[in-house]
């Protein structure tokens, strides 16, 4: 697909953004705050990067994309629905009876290829994607967003290995490095860094961006791969709940439900960042 | 001929390859595919290493691509470690993933608790959606690998480690299907896996001698599970004994009783091993032999319970001597 241009990544993202807060002002509220940190990387996915097409999200010759870090479903589905795959509208059902916009991605909602949301799991799948896309004999790529806590699980780095070792040169990762988890910093509960080298070590080609430059990350995602035979890892540094003062770098960010002084509070600070 | 179930699983996964491109077998450096083997599959043999939740994960991500993987693990690993993946990989989107888990039941041996699997039946069948299989020698492993061209989700096949004596002439074996070995009014010997189904094959021999017959059902599927063909054997019996390689609770034991409790009043007596990890050192045969999966034990069962039966006349049978 044609890039789009700069402005319009922007405004897309806001739209994710105050679709995000919608969502968490209604009755179960959602993972806000690493929805909100991977914004910008969906944006430049979905708008810019990805071979997909909303009118024929079953094409075998599409790009894939897995969201690994299965929470920030709320960001995804206003992705989702912002790119066409379903209504905008329908996002109003969020975690309501009747919908089928479960907290974590299910493969009825068009666009998603497989449930995630026990973390560890997305790589390997990818791995799969990838490995059967080059016995295909086709060059399209599979994509896969990680959270940064979710490397603490060990699957991780057993799909990692793998990735190396099949020389799964169209899969790309991309890490959203929050640095926060649930319940406090990523570095504190178990160190990360230096996390660069640590793929590297893994065998795989690696670069570091601002992860809420969607521009930066579509042209580095649109390059890949890197390095002949390598799979690719992105580091997106971003920061959780990015855009919300009141709740950015915050790990109470997380999950919220947002009270209706709140959604207004959010609705008003996205305004002013989106008019700045 | 006495053959490993692990063994004609591989032999005869070899031209199922060539003559299908999109199956692959993906391994996990079990040693049951040589280096001339992974020459004669070519592309479609891969060793991935010891990484059994990442095998699951792989093996899900291509079949949703559209491929059939083949995946080889221990049954220990395949139920245990992997769990996860295969649960929410894999069943739950219904992939056509094929795991071949050798090592079943006791077959480990002296390798110990670590390696056995005492309690992948009692897992897998709780799975929706999984097929899951116990052939009781090679030529129905071979049937199994076979049929499962037609079987479309997700599919776990116990296998064995070392050669296990072929069944006697019997019925072929259909996924899904109860495998009637033998007919007989009295009892119902229910199993599934080598040992145990030839174990019910002599027991129903002593039987008869005794003046009991024995209906041998060899329940190889326990999911989707057979339970007509288990219910109308089961309905005019006085008993039913269950054997499996497989902890007491949750396996064949637990799948016959479920179906029997609900459908045939009938009592159902479980074999298996006992409810403890296991702490003897041995073969799998010696093992089978200390936990008593054995003809003798199920004729004992067979004859204490008629006998209790008659003394308190519960049942019609006067004579089971």
């Amino acid at each position: 697909m044609t890039a789009v241009q700069v402005p319009t990544l922007k405004s897309v993202a806001a739209r994710i953004r105050s679709h995000v807060v919608d969502m968490c002002a209604g009755p179960e509220g959602g993972h806000l705050g690493g929805a909100f940190s991977c914004v910008e990387v969906l944006t430049a996915l979905y708008f810019s990067v990805l071979n997909v097409d909303p009118r024929r999200p079953d094409d075998p010759a599409r790009d894939r994309f897995l969201l690994s870090k299965g929470h920030a479903a709320v960001g995804l589905y206003a992705t989702l629905a912002e790119r066409g795959f379903f209504p905008v509208e329908e996002l109003a059902g969020y975690g309501r009876p009747g919908s089928r916009l479960m907290g974590h991605p299910v493969r009825a909602v068009p666009g998603v290829e497989l449930p995630t949301g026990s973390l560890g799991h997305g790589l390997a799948l990818a791995c799969g994607f990838a490995l059967a896309t080059r016995y295909e004999g086709r060059d399209s790529r599979s994509f896969v967003l990680l959270g940064d806590g979710e490397l603490q699980e060990g699957s991780v780095w057993e799909a990692a290995i793998a990735a190396a070792t099949l020389r799964l040169d169209r899969l790309v990762a991309v890490v959203d490095r929050n640095g926060l988890q649930l319940t406090g910093a990523t570095e504190r509960i178990a160190p990360m860094e230096p996390l660069a080298d640590r793929w590297r070590g893994f065998g795989w080609a690696v670069r570091e961006v601002d992860g809420h430059d969607a521009s930066q990350v579509a042209d580095h995602l649109a390059a890949a791969p890197w390095e002949p035979g390598r799979p690719s890892v992105l580091i997106a540094r971003t920061v959780k709940g990015h855009g919300l003062p009141f709740l950015a770098g915050r790990a109470s960010s997380h999950y919220v439900t947002l009270s209706k002084r709140n959604h207004a509070r959010a609705m008003g600070a996205l305004q002013a960042t989106d008019t700045a | 001929m006495s053959r490993a179930t692990r063994e004609a699983y591989r032999d005869c996964l070899l031209p199922l390859l060539n003559g299908h491109p999109d199956l692959i077998c993906l391994d996990t450096d079990t040693g049951l595919f040589n280096a001339e083997y992974a020459v004669a599959a070519g592309e479609q043999y891969l060793n991935l290493g010891i990484a059994e939740h990442n095998l699951m994960g792989i093996a899900a991500g291509m079949a949703a691509c559209g491929r059939v993987p083949f995946v080889n693990t221990m049954a220990a690993f395949a139920t245990s470690r992997a769990l996860e993946a295969v649960k929410i990989d894999i069943a739950y989107n219904r992939l056509p993933v094929r795991i071949m888990a050798t090592h079943g039941g006791l077959a480990a041996g002296h390798l110990g608790p670590t390696h056995q699997a005492l309690e992948d039946l009692a897992v897998f069948r709780v799975l929706p959606g999984m097929t899951v299989v116990v052939p009781a020698d090679a030529a129905a492993t071979e049937a199994f690998v076979e049929q499962s061209l037609d079987v479309p989700g997700p599919l776990y096949v116990r296998l064995g480690r070392k050669p296990s004596p072929p069944l006697p002439a019997s019925p072929p074996p259909v996924i899904g299907k109860a495998q009637t070995l033998r007919q007989g009014g009295d009892v119902v010997l229910a199993c599934c896996g080598p040992y145990p189904v030839l174990a019910c094959l002599t027991a129903a021999d002593v039987l008869a001698v005794h003046g009991i017959e024995a209906t041998v059902l060899n329940l190889h599927t326990l999911r989707p599970f057979d339970a007509e063909a288990l219910v109308a054997a089961a309905r005019p019996a006085t008993l039913v004994v269950t054997v499996e390689e497989h902890w007491c609770n949750g396996g064949l034991g637990g799948a016959v009783a479920e179906a029997v409790a609900e459908a045939a009043p009938t009592r159902v007596l479980r074999l298996g091993v006992p409810d403890r990890f296991v702490d003897v050192v041995g073969s799998q045969e010696h093992l089978v032999a200390h936990y008593e999966l054995t003809a003798e034990r199920v004729v004992r069962t067979v004859r204490t319970a008629l006998d209790t039966a008659a003394r308190s006349g519960t049942t019609d049978r006067k004579d089971t001597t």
